[in-house]
């Protein structure tokens, strides 16, 4: 299970540069950051079925990070949500794969992009879970830079207040934005504690450890009638050498040369990989 | 004299009754049970009544989180709010991402009278018209809320609705046939001058045509509810066949339906257009109906007004097409 996860990443890690390097536009860090977090969801925990993107019973998953849309629509399209073919026209003119998510394309829950959002739309789908009784979760992705939005507190008051276990909130806490280190632009710290106060049981991951991961969200929610929050302690542009903890990368494009070392130091995790696995 | 209802009573009212047969209507609110009149709607249906808090813009994201997830979802609150704070919820996660919310804005316009310009919405129309995928709509009775609340259930696009929270005359007799999804009423008919208004000044646009008809200018008074989609075809015709149009609005002048109209006739059929609508300022302290009488948005006043419009077209200082 490992080992094909961690070979996932990588290859979703390769489509979402390809995707970048040919749109001429993207946001490479946070899409590289969280790519261990979507592929631990969306294949390893996740109830979904890409012949039926609106099947009632279906977990819920919103990117309120929408600038990772690029390791997003990878996935989805790897998935089988939409062909692969269609990520060569990220971004491009009348392409339904614009550079936010959008309910356009099959599998996205709800347009995002504006930062703040997505949890209070969480909140709704699993008010809506509860109403209806139905057993699904609903799983929001946000940014760290992101919780400087006051929206997103009234969204966890209103979480815990309602008594939402089926929400499963996950900060890909990178600590970097775009201007540099949340904690210089606008210290965040102690998230634990805010977020505790908050009514939430907060529990932390490696954001790059698939098989921690898998086990955490698998076992939510651990305290009954309480939403989770997660975590995941994340490397901005994980991957790739000289993109890692680069704020410059937010929403650097890679040139020629980058773009050709960086699929080159891939193509390299992808040989250590097979070798690792072959040895055992 | 006229019996008297407040439009949000008329809307509670209906969404409590329509709600016993369909089992996805869900109402959210902001602290604002009161003033929306939804109490019997949280006592009656408590597993469908959802309070956030003082939070509107979290209660428009919950809102469509339901919706997305198949509920009919109504959000209440005061439309001051709901027109501003909550925009970008209502842009992105409403309309752009086409989940079937109804804003119940109420207490808009200056229907809070001298609480002042925090609480009034004269703004809401112009930023919701351009907003792509939301209908606006401002009933202008209890019976038309009522209507309106029955009409959105089977139309599965957003919709920002605008009622005040005083009670006003009823400008319908019952609620059948009072609201068409996209059609404007004519409420009388006469040759001279037509009188177009929305929402609460309906009424007040229809007593000053009674008004001007005695003084022996004919007028056609126009209720249009549904500021968009705008009722093209009517609203041509009766410039056609009148040729001098005044709108009436508890709004702005800047962006509301005075300007939806001028918009549609300068591309198809220019006439002279004269809008009664707030200035572009932050209005006189005083109850609704003060405001309303300092900016000649009541009966007395548009009748003043279309006779100083139609003088100054006689003396030729505004040409007609003819
Ligand atoms: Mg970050």
């Amino acid at each position: 299970m490992s080992a094909e996860l961690k070979l996932k990443a990588i290859e979703i890690r390769k489509k979402l540069l390809s995707m970048i390097y040919k749109a001429k536009s993207g946001h490479t860090g946070g899409s590289l950051s969280c790519v261990d977090i979507l592929v631990s969801l969306h294949y390893g925990v996740m109830r979904l079925n890409p012949k039926d993107p609106k099947w009632a019973d279906r977990d819920r998953f919103i990117l309120s990070k929408g600038h990772s849309v690029e390791a997003y629509y990878a996935v989805l399209a790897d998935l089988g949500f939409f062909s692969e073919t269609e990520l060569e026209t990220y971004c491009r003119f009348g392409s339904r794969l614009t550079g936010h998510p959008t309910t356009k394309v099959p599998g996205v829950e709800v347009n995002t992009g504006a930062l703040g959002h997505g949890l209070a739309v969480g909140v709704g789908m699993a008010l809506a879970g509860k109403i209806d009784k139905k057993d699904y979760k609903v799983f929001v992705l946000m940014g760290d830079g992101e919780l400087g939005e006051g929206s997103v507190w009234e969204a966890a008051q209103v979480a815990s207040h309602h008594k939402l276990d089926n929400l499963v909130a996950i900060v890909d806490r990178n600590r970097l934005q775009i201007s540099g280190p949340t904690e210089e632009v606008l210290r965040l710290e102690d998230l634990q504690a805010k977020w505790t106060a908050f009514g939430w049981k907060v529990l932390r991951a490696d954001g790059h450890d698939i098989d921690q991961l898998i086990s955490l969200f698998k076992a939510l929610p651990t305290v009954p009638q309480t939403p989770h929050l997660v975590i995941a302690q994340t490397i901005k542009g994980k991957g790739i050498s000289f993109i890692e903890n680069r704020k410059e990368w937010h929403h650097h494009v890679p040139n020629d040369d980058e773009y050709k070392r960086a699929m080159e130091e891939l193509d390299e995790q992808i040989r250590e990989l097979e070798k690792s696995c072959t040895h055992k | 004299m006229h019996s008297q209802i407040a439009i949000r009573v008329g809307i509670a009212q209906k969404l409590l009754e329509l709600a016993e047969a369909n089992k996805d209507i869900v109402v959210v609110t902001s602290d604002a049970r009161g003033s929306a009149a939804i109490e019997k709607f949280f006592e009656r249906f408590p597993d469908r009544s959802i309070e956030v808090g003082i939070a509107e813009q979290t209660a428009v994201g919950v809102a469509a989180g339901l919706s997305l997830c198949g509920k009919k979802t109504f959000v209440f609150g005061p439309a001051c709010f709901y027109s501003a704070r909550s925009l970008e919820q209502v842009k992105n996660d409403v309309a752009y991402s086409g989940a079937d919310v109804k804003i119940m804005a109420v207490s808009g316009g200056v229907s809070y009278g001298p609480l002042g310009s925090t609480h009034h919405s004269l703004h809401d129309i112009a930023v919701y018209r351009a907003i792509p995928n939301i209908a606006v709509i401002l009933p202008s009775d209890a019976h038309q809320g009522a209507a309106v609340v029955q009409a959105l259930l089977n139309i599965n696009q957003p919709a920002y609705v605008r009622v005040g929270r005083n009670p006003v005359p009823l400008l319908y007799s019952q609620q059948e046939d009072s609201f068409t999804f996209g059609k404007a009423n004519i409420l009388k008919e006469g040759k001279d001058l037509a009188i177009m208004a929305a929402g609460e000044v309906s009424w007040h646009a229809l007593e000053a045509g009674k008004i001007l008809d005695s003084m022996g200018v004919k007028t056609t008074v126009i209720d249009i509810p549904c500021v968009k989609p705008l009722d093209a075809e009517l609203i041509l015709q009766v410039a056609r066949s009148v040729g001098k149009i005044m709108v009436v609005e508890e709004h702005s002048i800047h962006g509301g339906l005075g300007e939806a109209v001028c918009s549609l006739l300068s591309k198809n059929y220019p006439v002279p257009v004269e809008i009664i609508a707030i200035p572009d300022e932050y209005p006189v302290t005083g109850t609704q109906s003060e405001v309303y009488s300092n900016y000649n948005l009541d009966y007395s006043g548009i009748a003043k007004r279309a006779q100083e419009f139609l003088r100054r077209i006689e003396i030729g200082k505004i040409h007609t097409r003819d």
